[in-house]
């Protein structure tokens, strides 16, 4: 078993090392100047010297990612329950969910500045919520409406209730699609923290030192930014695998041809 | 007559009245099925043998005439969970193992957990699937889904089954394997069947009557009885099987002409 995760964990650690061997090895040979890429070992030494700074602009920026999240992915399901029920809600909401879904939200960061307020933190939770609420929306949407029409018919062969349905049938069914927005949402929420950054909210967040520090040309401490950024984004990405796989086990259990001979 | 399983009177069903598209399912529909008989309806597609199914089962209203079922209306027979239902696509739902579909409606009936094992155990045995209770469904091949199906079906000991091409999806030989499977369960429970099918051979080994629908609207064309007894897998071969098939052949060919 250590020997077929080792395995399946191998082919990326080498294609990820040989990555940055070639990344340090390419900067120095070809002379690139730091300004335009710093070498992995220069953000290394900034990710070090200045770790209290970015820890804690990492561990803010996740609370605000996180945060937006939980509300967004709550009010996303809520809404899905709710459209379900109610058909006639449906057929107004959900095609405006969409086209609301396809315009970039992060767009509106300034403008929910001027709603929430430029200091707080409120206005960047609030381009989070938005980010994570349509996917969500959508896809558990989805989810609780497309059961197989012979499911349901069985299910009215028991005498079952619509609560008995969508308990047995709907919920479990929008598991899936549930999962796959969650996947998507999970590093999107940091994308909107960090774009929402950008553009207000307080200074010692991950958005601000990387604006602050590119500013002042010190791009290897930005890049360290960056890197904190995208391990949080990874933490949440691999939080979301992770719930994935715990709330659906039989997913995980192999094909017809693997599995039907026993034990 | 309160001894029919499946008292259908007058049935007419339309779909969509009054609307462009409205179209007349079944028309002036008359059958009687007796208690403990398998009955097959047939007939080309379009002729409603599946509209016809889910009268019986309450899963549509007729648009006229009545269906009764052990002598009280399709609806209390439903409501009684009175029947089982098997459909072409085996529909267990990937989540629950196994045991858990089969227990499905004997949960929803409210069963204790020991007495649900206990069935789900006793059913497994009789589709003959004792060690795959513990398995998820998508870990079985088509074939043993539908046994799991019929299981589930089975389950609460309904004495109606009501299926709608339960071996379509099939390959011939477990088909023919799932037929023979279907007859001994028939012979064991003592259940009523109503089972729809596209095929004649498979209409003439299963059943006591086949009943032949003609298309637009759907209409009971002819009921061919046949009178083979028993079967076996050697009825396959038996000349007797072989006439049975011929005369739904020529009932179905005799639709196609419009006589």
């Amino acid at each position: 078993m250590n020997a077929g995760r080792l395995r399946v964990l191998m082919p990326p650690l080498v294609t990820g090392a040989l990555f940055i061997g070639a990344w340090e090895g390419g900067v120095r040979v070809l002379g690139i100047r730091e300004f335009l890429l710093p070498r992995p070992t220069s953000i290394w030494a900034q990710l070090t010297s200045q770790w209290p700074t970015l820890r804690h602009a990492g561990w803010e920026t996740g609370r605000i990612a996180v945060s937006g999240l939980v509300v967004g992915i709550i009010a996303g399901v809520l809404l899905a329950f709710f459209t379900t029920r109610f058909r006639t809600v449906n057929e107004g909401i959900t095609p405006l969910a969409v086209a609301v879904n396809a315009t970039p939200i992060v767009a509106l960061a300034p403008i929910f500045n001027a709603w929430f307020g430029i200091t707080g933190t409120l206005s960047n939770q609030a381009v989070v919520v938005a980010v994570v609420f349509f996917p969500v929306f959508i896809n558990t949407a989805k989810g609780l409406t497309e059961v197989h029409p012979d499911e349901i018919e069985l299910m009215h062969s028991y005498a079952a209730g619509e609560w008995t349905i969508l308990r047995e049938v709907r919920i479990p069914n929008a598991l899936p699609f549930f999962a796959n927005a969650l996947r998507l949402v999970a590093p999107l929420s940091v994308i909107a923290a960090i774009v929402a950054e950008y553009f207000g909210g307080p200074q010692d967040r991950i958005g601000n030192v990387i604006t602050s520090n590119a500013g002042f040309a010190r791009y290897d401490a930005a890049w360290a930014a960056i890197a904190v950024a995208s391990a949080v984004g990874l933490a949440l990405f691999a939080t979301a695998l992770l719930l994935e796989r715990v709330s659906m086990p039989w997913r995980l259990v192999g094909g017809e041809s693997e599995s039907t001979t026993k034990p | 007559m309160n001894g029919a399983a499946v008292e259908v009177m007058g049935v007419e069903k339309v779909f969509g009245r009054g609307s462009e598209e409205e179209v007349t399912a079944l028309s002036g529909v008359d059958l009687t099925i007796a208690p403990g008989e398998f009955v097959t309806l047939i007939g080309p597609s379009g002729c409603g043998k599946s509209t016809f199914l889910r009268l019986i089962g309450n899963l549509l209203e007729p648009t006229a005439g009545s269906v009764e079922v052990f002598g009280k209306s399709a609806h209390q027979a439903r409501m009684d969970q009175d029947y089982g239902m098997v459909f072409q696509h085996a529909g267990l739902f990937d989540w629950r193992r196994v045991a858990a579909n089969i227990e499905l409606p004997l949960e929803l009936r409210g069963w204790s957990k020991a007495d649900r094992s206990d069935r789900s155990k006793e059913m497994l045995d009789l589709v003959k699937l004792p060690d795959f209770g513990g398995h998820y469904p998508r870990q079985l091949s088509g074939g043993m889904q539908q046994r799991v199906a019929i299981a589930r079906a089975l389950s609460f000991e309904p004495r109606l089954l009501l299926m709608d091409e339960p071996f379509g999806a099939l390959d011939e030989m477990t088909r023919e394997h799932m037929q023979g499977e279907l007859l001994r369960i028939w012979h064991e429970t003592g259940t009523t069947v109503v089972f729809v099918t596209h095929s004649i051979s498979e209409s003439a080994f299963l059943s006591n009557r086949v009943v032949v629908l003609s298309p637009r609207p759907g209409r009971i064309h002819s009921i061919v009885e046949i009178g083979l007894g028993e079967r076996s897998e050697d009825t396959r071969e038996d000349p007797r099987f072989f006439e049975a098939s011929t005369e739904v052949r020529e009932a179905l060919r005799a639709v196609e002409d419009g006589s």
